[in-house]
């Protein structure tokens, strides 16, 4: 399958927030600092799952506004606090004023939703003979759509509203479903994102498929042996028209592995079309693409598909790494935070090291970095992949 | 505005089994009489990993194994575009339960089936496409949604797209917050220009708030339509079933209208 050109969509605005802390500064100090936002696992008093985990602080202690409150979830929490930062609700804002809310769609990426309440839900009651408590609400909170119900109403978003669940690609995709709304004019702009939340669901399922590590993930290093799960949200804003971040989305590239649920394909086939179909589309070559932010989940299988999705289309000449070992894997946020720190990495010429990795595995050819390594950066291409062989390829660039 | 040609029709529910049994109901010529769905074996699954496919996966592959019985065109081919308000709710269930034991042991294989986009990765192992595929979920906006993303992709992408709706109903204790009645899965192939097997040619833009959604007129069928998210699709197939030029509306997530205008080919 080939892809043509596209012509590159402006990334006005954007934000994060996630175990290292709400907004862009703090990511950006905290990545250079190569200070780890991963903490031993005390998420809801588990007390029988030796890992560790990238939390957001102060969760617990938000409310959202009283007419939101059947939409009051870990979830949507984590939603509200990543959209206060960096002034991006009052940029959504100007961008309503200028086209009208209905010409303004959203994209939310998430994989478990606010399945959170549920699984409280369900411990305080026998679901054999009780039904679901009071203060329970399914649609507005664990229904897939229920975050995008929320961003879009906090907004004040009138036009179309989706959410797309692809587990760990879910916040990657959803740029490429904006670039496509907006070029068929369905919408003149459109707000994407991510949030995904620790929930007991996650933590448990990893662990019975044997996928967690029990220390600090290492990506790529000889040792590692699983992820450590994290939760984040994000945000970012396009427009046709050129913003003051001088950031573009200049590529995107979808496939699918067609291999198995769980596990990628060996020699990272699905990977592969994924990056070359993202760099077809931005009209770029291998070698014009100055840093890769891996997928780079840690676990053993993982990390090698990918390196030889890499060396096969790269060489083992680009310099690449994974941001894991700071935020943990943030599952279907995982897309639109890498797609942050990618953009970060742009402004200040800056490739981060490997965090908590020590020694290469001898057998990952591509150039992954040990070191933090300083140089101008004019192209990022950032990868997730996700269970079902969902995979999502995104190039990022200065929009010029 | 987007056009697209529907080149095939598969469809899955109780009374409406397949879409060359569908077409007689939805024309009238036969009664619409529900009776539960026998499990489906989907038989482009391999074995194993039919064995792990859920009820909800085994729907979604019903629909899409019958839209490509009645289409010419390679599944290889075809960008996946899948659309469900829920997902897997016994999966989700299951988990949900098995969380409130000691052990909290979660089954792995369960585990990796609540993936919303598990049928969309069932339906890749099984056709071996590498196509792209997107897994989406619009409440009871859903069928509107799937069909703008799988027209977009065929109008931007070069590819003909493969949309699979499809929700199946909770078990109890879940069933009392979300209400689906019966399951209903429906796929069409769509395309970017008419081929010889050409169902009609659909032109999407937007509604008005003030036009109501599109209704079945008999009572049952009606009911059909409001007891699934997928279902709303309903007054689309019909329309299709009996050759009509028709403008058609259905809600979108955001409490928006899709207008379509279904001409047949």
């Amino acid at each position: 399958m080939t892809f043509g050109l596209i012509k590159p969509l402006q990334i006005t605005d954007y934000t994060l927030t996630s175990a290292l802390g709400a907004g862009r500064e703090t990511h950006w100090q905290r990545l250079r600092n190569g200070r780890s936002g991963l903490t031993p696992c005390e998420f809801f008093q588990i007390g029988d799952l030796d890992t560790w985990v990238g939390q957001v602080a102060s969760l617990d202690d938000i409310t959202l506004n009283e007419r939101w409150a059947v939409y009051d979830c870990r979830n949507n929490r984590l939603a509200q606090l990543a959209l206060e930062q960096d002034g991006f609700t009052e940029a959504v804002r100007d961008a309503t004023g200028r086209y009208g809310a209905t010409r303004v769609s959203l994209f939310m990426g998430t994989s478990t939703s606010g399945i959170h309440q549920t699984e409280q839900a369900y411990l305080g009651i026998d679901p054999e003979s009780e039904p679901l408590p009071q203060w329970y609400h399914y649609s507005t909170t664990h229904n897939t759509y229920a975050v995008a119900d929320f961003v879009r109403r906090y907004l004040g978003l009138e036009g179309l509203s989706v959410t797309v669940s692809t587990a760990c690609s879910s916040s990657a995709k959803v740029f490429a479903s904006a670039y496509r709304a907006i070029q068929s004019g369905l919408c003149d702009a459109a707000v994407v994102g991510g949030v995904d939340t620790l929930c007991l669901t996650t933590l448990y399922g990893f662990n019975a498929l044997q996928l967690v590590a029990a220390e600090k993930c290492r990506p790529f290093d000889v040792d590692r042996n699983g992820i450590s799960i994290g939760e984040a949200g994000g945000f970012a804003l396009l427009q046709p028209e050129k913003g003051q971040t001088g950031h573009a989305l200049l590529g995107y590239g979808e496939s699918s592995d067609a291999y198995h649920m769980s596990s990628p394909h060996p020699q990272g086939a699905g990977a592969r079309a994924a990056m070359a179909a993202a760099l077809a589309r931005a009209g770029l070559e291998p070698r014009d693409i100055d840093y890769i932010n891996l997928h780079g989940t840690g676990t053993p299988a993982n990390d090698m598909a990918e390196s030889r999705a890499v060396v096969s289309l790269f060489g083992g000449q680009t310099p690449c790494s994974s941001t894991k070992g700071w935020t943990g894997h943030t599952l279907g946020a995982a897309g639109i935070v890498e797609v942050a720190l990618g953009l970060l990495c742009i402004e200040h010429g800056f490739m981060p090291c490997t965090l908590n990795s020590e020694i290469l595995d001898p057998t990952v050819d591509a150039d992954v970095l040990l070191e933090h390594r300083y140089q101008r950066l004019r192209t990022v291409l950032t990868n997730s992949f996700g269970f079902g062989g969902s995979n999502c390829s995104l190039v990022l660039g200065c929009s010029a | 505005m987007i056009k697209v040609y529907i080149s095939a029709v598969g469809l899955a529910a109780p009374g409406l089994e397949g879409w060359a049994k569908g077409c007689r109901v939805l024309t009238g010529e036969r009664p619409y009489l529900s009776q539960p769905l026998d499990r489906y074996k989907p038989r482009l699954l391999p074995a194993n990993e039919r064995r792990r496919a859920t009820e909800v996966v085994r729907l979604a592959f019903r629909a899409c194994e019958d839209a490509l019985d009645n289409s010419n065109l390679d599944p290889g081919s075809l960008a996946g575009v899948f659309a469900s308000s829920g997902g897997d709710y016994p999966i989700i269930d299951q988990i949900c339960r098995a969380l409130r034991q000691p052990q909290r042991a979660v089954s792995p294989t369960q585990f990796h089936n609540s993936v919303h986009n598990a049928a969309a990765g069932y339906w890749s192992i099984a056709t071996g496409s590498r196509a792209p595929s997107i897994s989406l979920a619009g409440y009871d906006g859903s069928f509107s949604a799937g069909l703008l993303e799988a027209a977009t992709q065929v109008m931007l992408e070069g590819l003909p797209a493969l949309l699979a709706v499809y929700d199946i109903p909770p078990p109890p204790p879940l069933l009392a917050e979300r209400s689906i009645l019966d399951p209903f899965a429906v796929t069409l192939i769509l395309d970017a220009a008419p081929d010889d097997a050409c169902l009609a040619a659909l032109t999407l833009y937007s509604g008005t708030e003030s036009e109501d959604e599109s209704q079945m007129g008999e009572i049952a069928l009606e009911a059909v339509r409001l007891g699934n998210p997928a279902a709303r699709s309903l007054p689309l197939l019909r329309a299709i079933a009996r050759c009509e030029t028709r403008q058609l509306h259905f809600s979108t997530p955001n409490g928006g209208m899709l207008a379509v205008d279904l001409m047949p080919c």
